[in-house]
């Protein structure tokens, strides 16, 4: 369950832009919904929010209990590695790591790292059709292709949360779609929560929900 | 179009004004040194020049000797000579004036001779003394140059009190010798002179100036039938080209030291346009896109490490001129070396010397900008211009070959003789190691992250980055490594030269008290009855005295030190190094006559005594560190048989048990008040010798801690500009859950690993370069041999303290890191 109540974020000091303004938002355990919204609106800030990276000036998120708002960085950063999953527009795969390492990183960072790690990575890696590859460099991939494995590193240590900001931002159509339905089906086959950041519509409609983020809050988009 | 993009890559310089700055200051400080040595060497040789031209006259021709002269019956036959139209005799000893610590050079003239030979040199009498006839003449008076009075600042009718052969000698001023320039010396009668410096009967040189139409190589020929041995034949300019060759081997080296720094810039100029270049990839990717070709491209990022040669080298020039000025002032034209003792050289700024560095300062600019540059061009617009395009540093340095083949290179280098007394085939060796070692860094950080073990996680990261990344390393490590192999070589030289000096010191000190009548070449000596006065003092177990001279073995090198000294027949009292040999008539050569002479145990050596030439055998060599020009050794009783000369310098006193140095020293004084005898014990000359020789390399120290610092930089300012770079990749890995302090150690261990790949190739690589310098370049210069010896636990500290400041250095850099600014440098957007 994630729940967010008045979240508000400024940059700029008191007299500055206020990118998020009261925003709340309950999402219950195991649903996927797509923010969507123009650039600038405070997509990405609202995400940083979420996953406890950015200190809203106002407002408190919790998730599965956890009052995300009231830890302090250190716990925040344990909570994330271990209940938070993230995939990016720019994949920011490590280049000095094979892509089983990549996958098995989160793991890695739990004090997992053992056969069992590398299992499990291989297994993500297997499920987003990266089998056999574990010992391929992120060089070698195509763009599509480390998008896969950013999706196989956000889920590997079965997160209770997964965050992906504008994650086919960089790909073209053809791969966009296929690697959105991965998102969605590993997303669910994990049981976790997840929240899509996109400006397009047509990303925004592979999820269950679509909302959309405007000045005022978050409102249905129809 | 050209100051569009002239916009683009200046205000690239001037946006990472911090490492621009570093590179700047990095070749400055090779250049000022590099400029300052030239200078200070080039202000000293032409001052010790005038100064000769000034003592030499008119003269074409000088017939010199050894230190202790020459029968003055050759003067006679000399001047009756054809081709010599004047012939002018001199005795030129120094000796040491009461109250004054430096000896002063005198000159016994025959004044009737100077006119035609010598006019720089007549003496002028004050004009309160003028109805003083013939004042030249007076046995107990002496002119002083200007800048001798100067310096001695004596009071009207005081008289000038000099050390004697028999003792304190008192000399009225008579005068002065105007035409003397900037040289200190004093003129007196030459026959007043022979009397009060134990030279009676003899003389130091004979000055000639030819016939018109003799040239000086037939005069040399047709004289040497007339000279005794051991006194031959040189034109004044040969004097000032054996002071060259003798300085050069020194300058040299603080040259090349100097051309270290500068290579330590031109890595710095490597790493930081490196980085620079990996930072503004897309930049140029787009630059090609829209029509910048690939080698204007490379022509301007050439031009960005000019400009950093450029300033460089220009701020090097102005700040060498400045420390020549100062050095000139404090420490002298020979560094502290002591090859012109005795001369104020003035400071002349050559513009061709600076416009030489100048452009040395640029040619590190250009070499540092150089492969960087050519990677630029390299760089693929459509590739490079991609999202999540590749890490350009992470590839390591083409031609895997080539720093493997640079060592091997650097092995063959150092087999070749010097070329002209300088080790040049050293100085390529050092610089082939440098280079190999530096593109070697890739496979040593894959040694060294190999031992690393693979968690906790930010250690594993950093090791699985310098794995797959060599090329970041060699970014990175290159200023660490050739900053740390020449602190490393020159710490291990300077550690094998005083432990090797120490050694020797103890063994050519074996007595408890040494006795002197006067310094090297000084007037004074120990008389017959001195000496037998002395070994029959209570307390005395045993004397040794020794005799010095200087005697020419070769018209073509300086003059060689004797040293007559009782010496058992297999030379064990010596620091002996090689092979020895029994011989019936025997000397030991120092290592520097054996390179000078090309001598070896067992091979004939005439030696020149009392102007006969007496055949010896060369029974083995042995190492001196105090006399760079050669000395050979003979033992006293033999060199008193074949010279005549019974008199004695030096006094080295064993005492009987039960008796204490500072016991008997007063003892000495007591008994001979009037002598002046300076004492010393082994002690005291071990520690004053190993002042000087820590003095002497203070400012190779100074040097290495800049070389260190500069290093530090590199690594500084490489991770700060990677930092930079990898902001998404810092931001991804706090959204992943890696904390602050677990991206610090992560950073902390990539600085700390490329620290300890720079520091573990900065050991082989300076290793090897202080084996060069030991086995070759100091042996080759100087003719010295020393043990090589490894200051283990001040190199360890060094190591260490070196890692650890990298790795805080990488973390301090990396701040930007650890910032909010990071996380949110993950999206393209709010």
């Amino acid at each position: 369950m994630l729940e967010i109540s008045n979240l508000s974020r400024r940059f700029g000091g008191p007299g500055g832009r206020a990118v998020l303004d009261r925003v709340s938002l309950q999402l219950p355990a195991g649903s996927y919904v797509a923010v969507v919204g123009e650039s600038g609106v405070g997509k990405s800030t609202l995400l940083n929010l979420v996953a406890g990276l950015d200190r809203p000036d106002g407002g408190r998120v919790v998730v599965g209990g956890t009052e995300l708002t009231a830890l302090d960085e250190e716990a925040l950063t344990c909570w994330r590695r271990d209940h938070l999953g993230f995939v990016f527009q720019a994949f920011h795969v490590l280049p000095h790591l094979d892509l089983l390492g990549n996958v098995a990183l989160p793991l890695w960072l739990q004090g997992r790292r053992d056969q069992g790690a590398d299992a499990a990575a291989a297994m993500m890696l297997d499920a987003v059709g990266l089998g056999g590859r574990e010992r391929s460099w992120p060089a070698e991939l195509s763009g599509g292709e480390l998008q896969r494995v950013a999706i196989a590193r956000a889920l590997v240590h079965r997160p209770r949360l997964v965050l992906a900001d504008e994650p086919t931002g960089n790909l073209d159509p053809y791969r966009a779609g296929s690697i959105l339905t991965l998102l969605r089906e590993r997303v669910r086959a994990a049981g976790a929560t997840g929240i899509l950041v996109t400006h397009s519509l047509e990303a925004a409609a592979t999820a269950d929900r679509v909302l959309r983020l405007e000045p005022g809050g978050l409102v249905p988009c129809s | 179009m050209i100051r569009g993009v002239a916009a683009v890559f200046v205000g690239g310089l001037l946006r990472r004004r911090a490492a621009s700055g570093l590179s700047v200051l990095a070749i400055a400080l090779g250049v000022a040194l590099g400029l300052a040595v030239q200078l200070i060497n080039d202000a000293a040789l032409a001052e010790f020049g005038r100064g000769l031209r000034t003592l030499a006259g008119e003269a074409d021709l000088r017939l010199v000797g050894p230190a202790s002269g020459f029968d003055d019956a050759l003067f006679e036959a000399v001047a009756l000579h054809p081709l010599v139209a004047d012939a002018s005799p001199v005795v030129d000893v120094s000796a040491r004036a009461q109250g004054q610590e430096a000896a002063i050079p005198v000159l016994g003239l025959d004044v009737l001779r100077l006119p035609a030979v010598q006019p720089a040199l007549i003496p002028r009498t004050d004009e309160d003394r003028a109805s003083t006839a013939f004042a030249g003449f007076r046995q107990a008076g002496v002119f002083l140059s200007p800048v001798l009075a100067t310096r001695l600042r004596l009071a009207a009718d005081t008289p000038l009190v000099l050390k004697g052969s028999a003792g304190a000698l008192e000399l009225a001023v008579l005068g002065s010798v105007p035409g003397a320039g900037a040289e200190s010396v004093a003129v007196m009668d030459i026959h007043a002179a022979q009397h009060a410096f134990g030279m009676t009967g003899r003389l130091s040189r004979i000055d000639l100036r030819l016939r018109p139409g003799a040239t000086p190589d037939d005069a040399a020929r047709a004289l040497a039938t007339l000279l005794p041995a051991g006194v031959v034949a040189v034109t004044p300019q040969a004097s000032v080209a054996q002071a060259r060759g003798l300085s050069r081997a020194y300058r040299v080296n603080l040259t090349m030291l100097a051309v270290i720094a500068l290579v330590c810039g031109g890595f710095l100029v490597f790493s930081t346009q490196a980085l620079s270049i990996a930072r503004r990839r897309t930049e140029f990717a787009f630059l090609r896109a829209i029509g910048l070709g690939r080698r204007r491209l490379r022509a301007w990022l050439l031009g960005e490490g000019a400009l950093l040669g450029i300033a460089g080298g220009a701020l090097g020039c102005a700040l060498g001129v400045g420390f020549a000025a100062a050095a000139l002032d404090w420490i002298g034209g020979d560094l502290g070396a002591g090859y012109f003792s005795g001369i104020a050289p003035s400071l002349v700024v050559s513009p061709g010397a600076v416009a030489a560095f100048l452009a040395l300062g640029v040619m590190a600019g250009l070499a540092g900008a150089w492969i960087p540059a050519r990677r630029a061009g390299a760089i693929a617009p459509a590739a490079a211009l991609k999202a999540g395009a590749g890490d350009p540093l992470s590839a390591a340095p083409g031609w895997p070959w080539l720093g493997p083949l640079c060592l091997l290179l650097a092995l063959a280098a150092c087999l070749p003789p010097p070329l002209a007394g300088i080790p040049v085939g050293g100085y390529a060796a050092v610089a082939l190691l440098l280079v190999g070692g530096v593109l070697s860094l890739g496979r040593l950080s894959r040694v060294v992250s190999a031992w690393c073990p693979p968690v906790p996680v930010p250690l594993g990261l950093a090791r699985a980055r310098l794995q797959a990344a060599p090329g970041q390393v060699v970014v990175a490590a290159a200023g660490v490594l050739a900053s740390s192999a020449l602190a490393i070589a020159m710490a291990v030289m300077v550690a094998s030269f005083r432990d090797s000096v120490d050694q020797w010191l103890t063994k050519v000190l074996p007595a408890e008290l040494y006795v002197r009548a006067a310094e090297r070449n000084q007037a004074g000596h120990l008389s017959v009855a001195v000496q037998r006065r002395l070994a029959a003092m209570p307390g005395v177990a045993r004397v040794d005295f020794l005799r010095h001279d200087r005697v020419i073995l070769d018209a073509g090198l300086a003059p060689v030190s004797l040293i007559a000294r009782p010496v058992s027949e297999d030379g064990h009292e010596l620091p002996l190094v090689g092979e020895q040999v029994a011989a019936a008539d025997p000397v030991w050569v120092s290592e520097a006559l054996v390179d000078l002479l090309g001598l070896a145990p067992g091979m004939p050596l005439q030696v020149p005594l009392a102007g006969r030439s007496h055949p010896f055998t060369v029974a083995g060599a042995w190492r001196d560190y105090a006399r760079q020009g050669g000395a050979l050794v003979m033992p006293l009783a033999r060199y008193r048989e074949l010279s005549g000369d019974a008199l004695a310098d030096d006094a080295a006193v064993h005492l009987a048990p039960g008796h204490d140095v500072g016991g008997f020293a007063a003892a000495i004084d007591e008994t001979f008040p009037a002598a002046d005898l300076e004492m010393a014990s082994p002690g005291e000359i071990r520690r004053i010798s190993l002042r000087i020789f820590d003095r002497s390399f203070a400012v190779t120290y100074l040097l290495e801690a800049a070389a260190v610092l500069i290093g530090l930089a590199g690594i500084a300012a490489s991770f700060a500009a990677m930092a930079a770079a990898r902001r998404r990749e810092f931001g991804m890995l706090r959204h992943l859950g890696l904390g602050r302090r677990q991206i610090a150690a992560m950073i902390a261990a990539e600085g700390g690993l490329t620290a300890a790949s720079g520091a573990l190739g900065g050991v082989l690589v300076g290793g090897a370069i202080a084996l060069v310098l030991v086995e070759v370049v100091n042996r080759q210069s100087f003719h010295w041999s020393m043990d090589y010896r490894v200051p283990w636990w001040s190199l360890s500290l060094f190591l260490v303290v070196l890692v650890a400041l990298a790795a805080c250095a990488a973390v301090l850099a990396g701040r930007l890191a650890m910032s909010g600014s990071a996380v949110r440098a993950v999206s393209e957007d709010w």
